[in-house]
């Protein structure tokens, strides 16, 4: 299972970030995405993978796609960049993906304790809004705020301005 | 199910998606997809955090809390990134980034 959300996620990253119709890049996204929300579920943290798909999946995936369809034309191809820039990028993000596993892999991590059987709401919902130690009500109000300011500011960025 | 997964093999699909997410964002010149770009590589690092949680500290739920809001913070900013996209299309009719010089000077 495991396997197979990886394979699908590694392919399909790939695929997003070098297709070149940019419709199906975001089709590509929208797989990526639900396969995490597959390996969340399989990590048995429901409610995560249930806000992996509607937030992620649906929302944001949703808003990428329109607009797509309000900058460009469906189905035209964008250009390529030249050779020595991909592949210096290229020689970038493999050179930085080799460092970074060779690190993990030589790194001993503990082995793993007894894992509970799953992650009941009624905690994720207590410890969000409690003061105490291991609770998140400060972090919960100023993603509230941010929410707020970020949804007022792009209503005024987006609107049209009468000039 | 997840049992006889070690932690190292998420670390490493996570790694493998964060990498590519950058050579997207190296790559590309379509500001839209320079911003997908992006999500990949918030992605993966909510997959780094989820892994930890589960499989070094299960009794506690640090990492979850954290993918909930690094999940609500790249929303938040992929509204206001299409908002700023939509914006400079309607002022330039191109969302090509080697061609937005405008505000350069």
């Amino acid at each position: 299972m495991f396997f197979l959300f990886s394979a699908i996620i590694v392919v399909f990253s790939i695929l997003t970030v070098t297709s070149r119709r940019i419709l199906r890049a975001a089709t590509f996204l929208l797989f990526v995405l639900v396969s995490t929300a597959g390996l969340y579920f399989m990590l048995r943290f429901n409610f995560l993978a249930a806000i992996q798909l509607t937030l992620y999946a649906g929302g944001i995936v949703v808003l990428i796609i329109f607009s797509i369809l309000l900058t460009s034309q469906v189905g035209a191809k964008l250009e390529l960049p030249g050779l020595t820039k991909r592949s210096w990028a290229a020689l970038a993000a493999i050179t930085g993906a080799f460092l970074c596993i060779y690190t993990i892999l030589q790194y001993e991590f503990p082995a793993p304790p007894v894992p509970l059987e799953r992650t009941d709401v009624h905690v994720i919902g207590k410890a969000l809004i409690s003061t105490d130690k291991y609770g998140y009500a400060l972090p919960f109000e100023v993603i509230s705020i941010l929410l707020l300011a970020a949804m007022v500011g792009s209503i005024i960025i987006a609107k049209k301005r009468k000039d | 199910m997840f049992e006889g997964v070690p932690l190292t093999w998420f670390l490493v699909v996570a790694t493998i998606m964060f990498f590519i997410g950058i050579y997207g964002f190296l790559v590309r010149r379509n500001l839209i997809t320079i911003l997908m770009s992006l999500e990949l590589i918030l992605n993966s690092v909510c997959i780094n955090f989820v892994a930890f949680n589960k499989l070094l500290y299960p009794q506690h739920l640090e990492g979850m809390f954290f993918t909930v809001f690094i999940i609500a913070v790249a929303a938040a900013e992929a509204s206001v990134a299409i908002a700023i996209i939509i914006n400079i299309y309607r002022r330039l009719v191109d969302i090509d980034v080697e061609k937005m010089q405008e505000m350069k000077h």
